[in-house]
């Protein structure tokens, strides 16, 4: 299984697939997220396209409480 | 009161609060309401992919009303730090930042070199830079011509709530800066926030002094009125000090003399 390095901590994912479809078997709403794909950020209109494949280096953030 | 302004835009109140460290969503909510704060900070961190039952923040802020200001809290490195602004701008769709880049993990103060690095970055890219500094008027005169929108010196360390430890540099970085000067940091409690205001802070941004107090709604209201307390009694201008009395009732017409 390919894997790739998701918030810091390996994950498997069955095959290469676009931000879109990784959000979703996560179950994660897209609307209050923001996601950086090998330090880059990935813009929402990019989601369906930027695929996430083997190796890659995903970070997925959201807003928590601070000062 | 008249209104603050940073980077063209219009606020009514001149508090700004945190959304941290609060016993309890509801009670943050109560809490933002009670301060008549415009603009909330917020931090930017992983979202826990194995456990996915945590509420959102987000559906406590109600976004039509408050202005989100992403911090980069945490961040050690000018690096980390923009790469963070940037996630915060697609999360939240706005290029505001209260840019943060800590040089010391005991007093969390800000590693100066680093945070002028950052904002030089993230101004070229667009981004409305809040830099949170030391209270020192040589560095805000430098972040400033860096491209800085407001500076942010701290009145003391993150939640020490030791309140305004230098006011003479206060002072200084007021009249030294043409953007505004908010107070980040370090107020305890609202003659704390009054003092800030009435040093000529032109705003004070706060988070624990309301989320750590024991009835944190009452607190974010004294710090409202603090606020504003403070703020006309700079524009109103107070009377110099002196070292003897200047008696107030006319000294003739006294009865018997």
């Amino acid at each position: 299984m390919p894997q790739i390095l998701l918030n810091g901590e390996t994950h498997e994912i069955a095959a290469p697939l676009s931000v879109t479809a990784l959000l979703e078997r996560l179950g994660i709403d897209t609307r209050r997220v923001a996601v950086e794909r090998n330090l880059v950020v990935v813009r929402r209109a990019h989601y369906d396209s930027e695929i996430v494949s083997e190796g890659d280096e995903v970070e997925i953030v959201n807003f928590v409480g601070g000062g | 009161m008249d209104p603050l302004v940073i980077a063209g835009r219009s606020f009514q109140s001149r508090l700004i609060v945190g959304t941290g460290k609060y016993p309890s969503n509801p009670v943050m909510v109560q809490a933002h309401d009670a301060s008549g704060a415009e603009m909330v900070t917020v931090a930017v961190r992983r979202v826990n992919i194995s456990d996915r039952s945590r509420e959102s923040l987000l559906d406590y802020i109600d976004i039509s009303r408050y202005t989100l200001l992403p911090n980069t809290a945490g961040c050690y490195t000018a690096d980390e730090a923009v790469r963070t602004a940037r996630l915060a701008r697609e999360a939240g769709l706005s290029h505001w930042v209260k840019l943060e880049v800590i040089g010391d993990e005991k007093t969390l103060f800000p590693d100066n070199e680093a945070l002028l690095e950052a904002t030089r970055v993230l101004v070229k890219e667009g981004f409305v830079v809040l830099p949170y500094t030391t209270d020192d008027p040589v560095v805000c005169r430098k972040l400033e011509d860096a491209g800085a929108a407001a500076v942010m010196p701290l009145g003391a360390p993150i939640g020490s709530g030791l309140g305004i430890q230098n006011t003479n540099n206060i002072r200084i970085i007021r009249e030294f800066s043409h953007v505004p000067v908010i107070v980040d940091a370090g107020v305890g409690t609202a003659s704390d926030a009054s003092l800030a205001m009435e040093l000529g802070a032109d705003a004070v941004l706060m988070n624990t002094a309301i989320a750590g107090a024991r009835e944190p709604v009452t607190m974010a209201r004294a710090m409202r009125l603090a606020v504003e307390a403070g703020r006309l009694a700079y524009t109103a201008g107070r009377i110099p000090r002196r070292m003897y009395a200047n008696a107030s009732s006319p000294v003739e017409g006294l009865v018997g003399r």
